[in-house]
């Protein structure tokens, strides 16, 4: 195996991803992202989680702790695929509030406060700086393998050369395609498309050394099981506590490593996304650890002792002699190596730049407009930090001599970019969380991050004097960096992440607690926590303090002039402005245009500069209380809006019947005359007949007596009809003079009976009554009401069909109220009927004309009415039947 | 026009298989908590009745399961918010906890 060979391959191998990102930058760049923003590109970006430690380290670490290697795993595996709880919030936020970093997130959450981006940009250099110097030294030691296995004879380049080339391919590889625009959003297709080849390649890497170790070197599954139960790995123990911290350490560092961050907020574009990548990234984690215990196995096996486990992936191939796998493998571990940096590098250049160099920038030059590009400031800023972020990669790679076993400072960063989490968990799900309360949680945690894992890990005398490891600093044993408070727990990992994330939370929840945040606080707190219940729009900006000029200027100095431009002109046309291409600056616009450039320059900045042009900083307590009591007044507002509706709707309704209730008068009112005339015309026809049937004199004595009969009995009936009628218009009136006196009921029912004897006399009629129960004493109208009684019985008499006819009279009191129902065993009243039967001349139909005018039941009504009671028909007696209901004492007892 | 509108106190069939999905999927990271800190009750490895190869199927079995339940889950919850008449973009309040 040569080793110009190797290096010759590697630089094809990079050129050819130099190819794959600018292809696609331009294929995206002409508009055409399609594929690009698929949910497999995005799965297979997410994997740059799985680092060189993974690629070289988890064999390493399966050879020196067993199954402990997979918790590394497990904990993503478990927060992907639960990830409706807390990654679908980030991931709605980011895209929200147009985050550009973890740094970005918690400064905008915590009122796009720059001092808390700066810390969070200071730790996360602090904590993965060791990281990325952990990459270089894998590709080192790589190299070195094969250069040790290569003929003495070729010229060997040392450790530290071969490093500062990696370094510097990388920096120029993440410059040309992570700073080429400054989006709206913090995207980057060509590098994400890169990262998912290389993605593709340590997959299969691995895969083809993990089936080689397998099928070829172990006879096969059952062949790997026998091995994997001799093996010395078979010492291995369960550490409960170590096991659940680890899982739990993984879990948090993948979405708080800035790349994990960068990838899974910053890149991502939608739901779907993230919905496959749930179990589609655990997948991909298990594909990659299906092999690890394997490939350790059979290098213990069959290595020289001593030889580095963490190579096993390289030397296990080379030393069986297959050259072309362990190429393969060479190329898996630079592709884990090189994408890690590469994103790495690009989520720290953003947050150096945007949290400490433009502020810092725009610091020095407060006075004025923004005069020169912005956009280049940004871009070459950028392309600064990130020379930096690999300078700083490499001088520690220099520093620490590369010694330490991989796995061991992957878990010290892990633990220190665990420190975000309180401030990041309580930022989306707690409104209460504060700037104060973030700001000492998190200086508190990497205090104790440092304390008791960072600087220790360096090794005993190198930070901290071994005296003070052993006895604490001045004599406190209680202080001793790797047992806190007299908690020994034999591990230092697991007990530098219970300490550390405990005086955090601690810390972040008291003082949050304590402390008053700010109204752009409060703003964005409650943005962040209700982001599934949509924008908060409250107004951040007073309306047309900044000349839309100026606006115009600094943003065409930030996003370019054409995207400037269309953006101001889009923003006019909405407004409805036709001519001018410059929009008010209402707060709206300006909302949204701080929006846009956040995406740009970080939330913090965008708000900096904006505050410039608008001329006033923040939003004021005072602001927010006007914000809130003009939206109460606006809810109050509709709210009567609504109740006067309402009563519209009310009021319309009541009209509606109203005149419903006229119309059916005025009609009632034509039938009722109609009905009048022809009653009365009947009667006259046949007295007008008679009468000049008498005129013409000369007529036998007998005819002229049946002619007077006649003409008597019409005109009864008419002086009848007339008395009823003006009986009932006296009643219906309510002028009725009513003689009221104590009366038995019993009586005025015997006198009604007694009345009633001569309707057709022939006929037997039963009477079933209780008289017992009717002798009720009542103060009332005696002869009205006899009158009612007469009436409902003389219609009994005369209607009842049945052959042995019976009426039934029940008398009950209840509540203050008589009730009398008189009811008779014929065919009764007709459904149809039974709502007009108090109508006046309604009669059975089918009924003589002559057997009465259909007066009766209409004056039984107004009379009851006029005693104050009510009467009506009782259906479903097997007859017909009414009941009266009247007060025992008229004028009271109505309201039984 | 009613200042507050209420989300309907039922839900049809649909919807309300929805938010079972999304009770199931909060609950399963939860499960896979449990069963992958599991072992730590098992007797130790390398006692004579364990044997490590039985814990590496373990965890890749489990893992497996846990994989494929999610894949099942995962079309379901990626459809959009149920969204009732008169109310805010995405579903609300009702979505968080409310059902």
């Amino acid at each position: 195996m040569s080793f110009n060979l190797l290096v010759a391959s590697c630089l094809a191998y990079v050129i050819f991803l130099f190819a794959v990102a600018f292809l696609v930058e331009r294929r995206s760049g002409a508009g055409r992202p399609g594929w690009l923003r698929s949910p497999l590109i995005y799965t297979l970006s997410l994997s740059i989680y799985c680092t060189a430690w993974t690629f070289y380290g988890a064999v390493g670490y399966a050879a020196r702790s067993g199954l402990e290697f997979l918790t590394i795993y497990l904990g993503p595996t478990l927060v992907f695929i639960g990830w409706w709880w807390i990654l679908r919030k980030l991931v709605h936020i980011g895209r929200q509030q147009r985050v550009t970093s973890i740094a970005d997130l918690i400064s905008s959450r915590f009122g796009k406060s720059n001092s808390l981006g700066v810390i969070v940009t200071l730790m996360a250099i602090v904590a993965v700086t060791p990281y990325i110097a952990l990459q270089l030294q894998s590709v080192v030691l790589a190299f070195d393998v094969f250069a040790r296995a290569a003929p003495a004879a070729e010229a060997r380049p040392a450790g530290g050369q071969i490093a500062i080339w990696v370094a510097a391919g990388l920096a120029l590889f993440t410059i040309l395609f992570g700073t080429r625009n400054l989006d709206a959003k913090e995207q980057h297709t060509g590098i994400v498309t890169a990262i998912a080849v290389e993605a593709v390649v340590k997959l299969v890497a691995l895969i083809a050394v993990g089936v080689f170790v397998i099928w070829g070197l172990s006879g096969g599954v059952s062949g790997i099981i026998a091995r994997i139960d001799a093996s010395s790995l078979h010492d291995w123990q369960l550490q409960p506590g170590r096991w659940t911290a680890l899982i739990f350490l993984a879990g948090v560092a993948v979405i708080c490593l800035p790349r994990m961050f960068q990838v899974i907020v910053v890149e991502n574009s939608d739901d779907g996304q993230l919905a496959r990548a749930s179990w589609a990234f655990p997948a991909y984690l298990m594909a990659m650890s299906l092999f690890i215990v394997p490939i350790a196995v059979l290098g213990i096996e069959r290595l020289p002792e001593g030889a580095n486990p963490d190579m096993f992936v390289l030397t296990l191939p080379l030393a069986e002699g297959q050259g072309g796998l362990a190429m393969l493998a060479f190329l898996g571990g630079f592709s884990s190596a090189t994408s890690m940096v590469i994103v790495e590098a690009i989520a720290l250049a953003t947050m150096v730049s945007n949290h400490i160099v433009i502020p810092t920038w725009l610091r020095l030059r407060r006075s004025g407009a923004i005069s020169e590009d912005v956009r280049s400031l940004v871009l070459n800023a950028r392309r600064l930090s990130i020379g930096i972020v690999l300078a700083l990669g490499y001088g520690y790679y220099r520093v620490s001599g590369g010694s330490g076993a991989l796995a061991a400072i992957g878990l010290i960063s892990f633990v220190g970019v665990a420190q975000f989490l309180p401030a990041m968990m309580g930022g989306i799900f707690w409104r209460g969380a504060t700037r104060t309360g973030a700001l000492l949680g998190l200086i508190t945690g990497f205090a104790a991050w440092a304390y008791c894992l960072f600087l220790p890990s360096f090794g005993a005398g190198a930070f901290i004097p071994a005296h003070v490891m052993e006895q604490g600093p001045w004599g406190i044993s209680w202080l001793r960096p790797e047992a806190l408070f007299g908690t020994d727990m034999s591990d230092p990992l697991v007990h530098a992440l219970f300490w550390s994330l405990l005086l955090n939370s601690a810390v972040f929840c008291i003082g949050s607690i304590l402390s008053f945040p700010g109204p752009v606080e409060r703003l964005q707190s409650a943005a962040f926590v209700n982001v599934f219940e949509g924008p908060v729009g409250p107004q951040r900006w007073a309306q047309g303090a900044a000349e839309p000029e100026a606006l115009l200027v600094m943003t065409q100095r930030i996003m370019g002039e054409e995207d400037a431009q269309i953006l101001f002109e889009t923003a006019a046309r909405a407004q409805g402005k036709s001519e001018s291409m410059l929009p008010d600056p209402t707060p709206a616009f300006l909302a949204s245009l701080e929006e846009k450039l956040a995406g740009s320059i970080g939330a913090a900045t965008a708000h900096a500069m904006i505050s410039k042009l608008v001329g006033r900083d923040t939003v004021t307590v005072e602001d927010l209380m006007v914000v809130a009591r003009e939206s109460a007044q606006l809810m109050e507002h509709s709210a009567q809006l609504e109740e006067q509706r309402e009563e519209l709707a009310r009021t319309a309704t009541a009209l509606r019947e109203a005149n419903d209730k006229l119309t059916t008068l005025s009609v009632q009112k034509d039938a009722f005359l109609s009905q009048v005339s022809h009653e009365l015309r009947t009667p006259m026809t046949s007295i007008r007949a008679f009468s000049e049937i008498l005129a013409e004199g000369d007529l036998p004595p007998a005819t002229v007596a049946r002619s007077g009969g006649i003409i008597r009995d019409e005109a009864v009936r008419l002086t009848r009809l007339l008395d009823d009628l003006l009986d009932l218009s006296v009643l219906e009136s309510g002028k009725v003079q009513l003689s009221v006196s104590l009366v038995s009921v019993r009586d005025m029912i015997e006198r009604a009976i007694l009345a009633t004897e001569k309707i057709k006399p022939g006929r037997d009629i039963a009477f079933i009554r209780d008289t017992t129960a009717e002798t009720i004493w009542m103060r009332t109208d005696a002869d009205r009401l006899t009158q009612v009684f007469i009436n409902l019985i003389a219609n009994a008499r005369k209607y009842c069909d049945s052959s042995h006819p019976a009426i039934r009279i029940a008398v009950r009191v209840r509540g203050g109220r008589v009730r009398i129902d008189v009811a008779d065993n014929g065919k009764g009243i007709p459904k149809a009927s039974q709502p007009v039967v108090f109508e006046k001349f309604w009669r059975l139909p089918g009924e003589a004309r002559a057997s009465g005018a259909g007066l009766g039941l209409a004056i039984c009504r107004e009379i009851v009415t006029n005693l104050g009671g009510t009467i009506d028909y009782l259906p479903g007696q097997g007859g017909a039947a009414f009941r009266v209901a009247l007060p025992l004492r008229i004028g009271e007892g109505g309201g039984a | 026009m009613k200042p507050l509108r209420r989300a309907p106190l039922f839900l049809a069939p649909s919807p309300y298989r929805r938010r079972r999905l999304r009770d199931a999927a909060r609950i399963l990271p939860v499960a896979g908590v449990l069963l992958m800190i599991l072992p730590m009750l098992w007797t130790p490895a390398g006692d004579g009745n364990r044997r490590l190869s039985g814990d590496v199927i373990w965890f890749f079995l489990t893992w497996a399961g846990l994989i494929l339940t999610a894949a099942v889950f995962a079309p379901g919850l990626a459809r959009p918010e149920d969204k009732w008449p008169g109310e805010g973009p995405a579903g609300g309040k009702g979505d968080e906890d409310e059902d």
